[in-house]
């Protein structure tokens, strides 16, 4: 089954950061996408930029309406995500609790339609 | 042979095979697909097939093979009908693998899987001990919903998403690895204590439904330990839920008043049922790893023994609820830790030793808090805040046998 790894950060901490660690937090995530490739489970994984660059957009009396700003105005935000293919929820849970998101923030996972039922 | 012995032959053949294999059938058909309501639906179509079939042709030598090759005929039905293509020849290619198997007499045991399907973390607490109870004993909503006093919509609601939600999710079926064993039986276990509690909640055994329940959570307690015999909380379990169960017919007297523990006849507590608990709590404390079940097994063991040699052991029951709290703290815990002390150090003591309202909320409308904060500051001569606490008491309880024991020690205080 394929599941999205989706991570939840408290955006404020990473400007806390110096330089170092830094340097330190993204060799964390590398060493982590080279584990998932090694074990034969990564699909794909991408980092986003802080939410203050994001827009919305919905339709209001047929004109798109754009805002300022994410979706969901909450501490935390969604940073980023890994996409993994294994065999269960267990499987996931346990690649999901070795990431390094989960020492400082949330990550929320969600299995995949699988792609007879996906949308198109 | 007339129609209608063979009827009666069939229908007793099919509630023969429910009640020993319900859970056995459904684990087996889902553990493949997760789909634990498909697996339900095929085994419902399934038995109402053999009520048709087996009057006329017989009852079959091995029902349950008969039951799973008709059974898993219908999910594959279900499989081409649903889907197309490619994914349909998939799904009955993975349905149709290991048919022969079910023809045997031997189905293989999933239900210990499906109970640890049933109480992953993943699932809500609150619907894992219902779940537990209709995929593995085969009750239907409506009976669990009057056991957890909710009303059967909403409880076959919850049971529909809990199901949505393995089959989603991608729950395995499976009795996790040795090192997770322990955290995740803990939930198996508290699942089942709950289907027992909530039994437990009509003593006087009016209501069928809940009476039935208790012995529903022993049979459930009694699979595990023997499906995984050395797991001494298990064991624990059993022997906490082997207690209780032999005390029944001395907590109520026979006018159907509520008698506590301290003033039952022992000569109406079932002795072998003891022996049969003390016997598990031996063997649980020789894998030598302590838990909150055994624990409490400990705590009903000490009783028993002074409500029999009639010798004061309040020290070492409250040791062993100071065990619990360190384990296991709960409001209820630290009640019955207090009324220990009570016994061990006096009721100012044990007073000083209640946890308090302002600090957990939860206790303003918990009666046993109240009914024991009364039963203590009474034992002080505080006799008004004692009358003001049974007030509360008896405003907070259910059952009307515990309500006129209340009232009558609050009728019984002086001034």
């Amino acid at each position: 089954m394929q599941y999205i790894l989706m991570l939840y950060v408290n955006e404020a901490g990473w400007e806390k950061l110096n330089k170092a660690e830094q340097e330190q937090g993204v060799a964390a995530y590398t060493a982590y996408t080279q584990a998932l490739t090694k074990a034969g489970v990564f699909k794909g994984r991408q980092r986003l930029q802080p939410s203050s660059a994001a827009t919305t957009v919905r339709l209001a009396n047929g004109k798109p309406q754009v805002l300022d700003g994410p979706y969901a105005d909450s501490k935390e935000q969604l940073g980023g995500y890994f996409a993994i293919d294994v065999p269960d929820l267990d499987a996931a849970l346990a690649w999901a609790s070795r990431c390094p998101t989960a020492g400082h923030g949330v990550v929320e996972v969600r299995p995949f339609w699988p792609p007879e039922q996906s949308l198109g | 042979v007339g129609v209608l012995e063979g009827e009666a032959q069939a229908r007793s053949t099919a509630d023969a095979v429910a009640r020993r294999s319900y859970g056995k059938l459904v684990a087996f058909l889902a553990a493949r697909t997760r789909d634990v309501a498909q697996a339900e639906d095929a085994l419902s179509a399934a038995f109402a097939a053999a009520l048709a079939d087996w009057p006329r042709s017989g009852c079959p030598a091995n029902p349950e093979g008969w039951l799973l090759t008709v059974a898993r005929r219908k999910m594959i039905d279900v499989a081409r009908h649903r889907r197309s293509g490619e994914i349909a020849t998939a799904q009955v290619q993975l349905l149709s693998e290991g048919l022969h198997a079910a023809e045997a007499a031997d189905i293989p045991d999933h239900r210990l899987a499906l109970m640890f399907a049933c109480a992953h973390p993943a699932v809500e607490a609150g619907i894992r001990a219902p779940l537990i109870l209709q995929v593995v004993l085969g009750l239907d909503a409506k009976a669990i919903a009057s056991a957890f006093l909710a009303s059967p919509a909403a409880m076959g609601k919850r049971l529909v998403r809990a199901k949505d939600k393995i089959r989603q999710a991608g729950i395995p079926f499976a009795v996790p690895e040795r090192a997770e064993l322990p955290g995740r039986l803990a939930a198996v276990l508290d699942a089942i204590y709950a289907a027992f509690s909530e039994g437990w909640t009509d003593p006087g055994g009016i209501d069928v439904a809940r009476r039935d329940l208790t012995d529903e959570a022993m049979f459930l307690a009694t699979l595990v330990t023997e499906l995984i015999p050395q797991e001494p909380e298990a064991l624990g379990l059993s022997a906490l839920m082997l207690h209780a169960h032999a005390r029944r017919r001395a907590r109520r007297s026979a006018d159907g008043d509520y008698v506590p523990l301290a003033a039952q006849d022992p000569a109406l507590w079932d002795a072998p049922m003891i022996a049969a608990a003390e016997a598990l709590l031996l063997r649980a404390g020789e894998l030598g790893a302590i838990g909150r079940y055994q624990l409490e097994a400990a705590l009903q063991s000490a009783h028993v023994h002074r409500c029999r040699t009639g010798q004061a052991n309040w020290a070492a029951v409250v040791k062993l609820y100071d065990a619990l709290a360190a384990l296991a703290g709960s409001p209820v815990v630290a009640i019955n830790r207090a009324l220990a002390i009570a016994e061990r150090d006096g009721a100012d003591a044990a007073l000083a030793a209640m946890p308090q309202v302002a600090a957990d909320a939860r206790l303003a409308d918990y009666q046993p808090y109240w009914a024991a904060r009364a039963e203590l500051l009474a034992r002080t001569g505080a006799h008004g805040e004692a009358r003001r606490a049974y007030e509360i008491a008896i405003g907070l309880e259910r059952d009307g046998a515990v309500r006129r024991f209340l009232q009558r020690r609050q009728t019984g205080l002086g001034d």
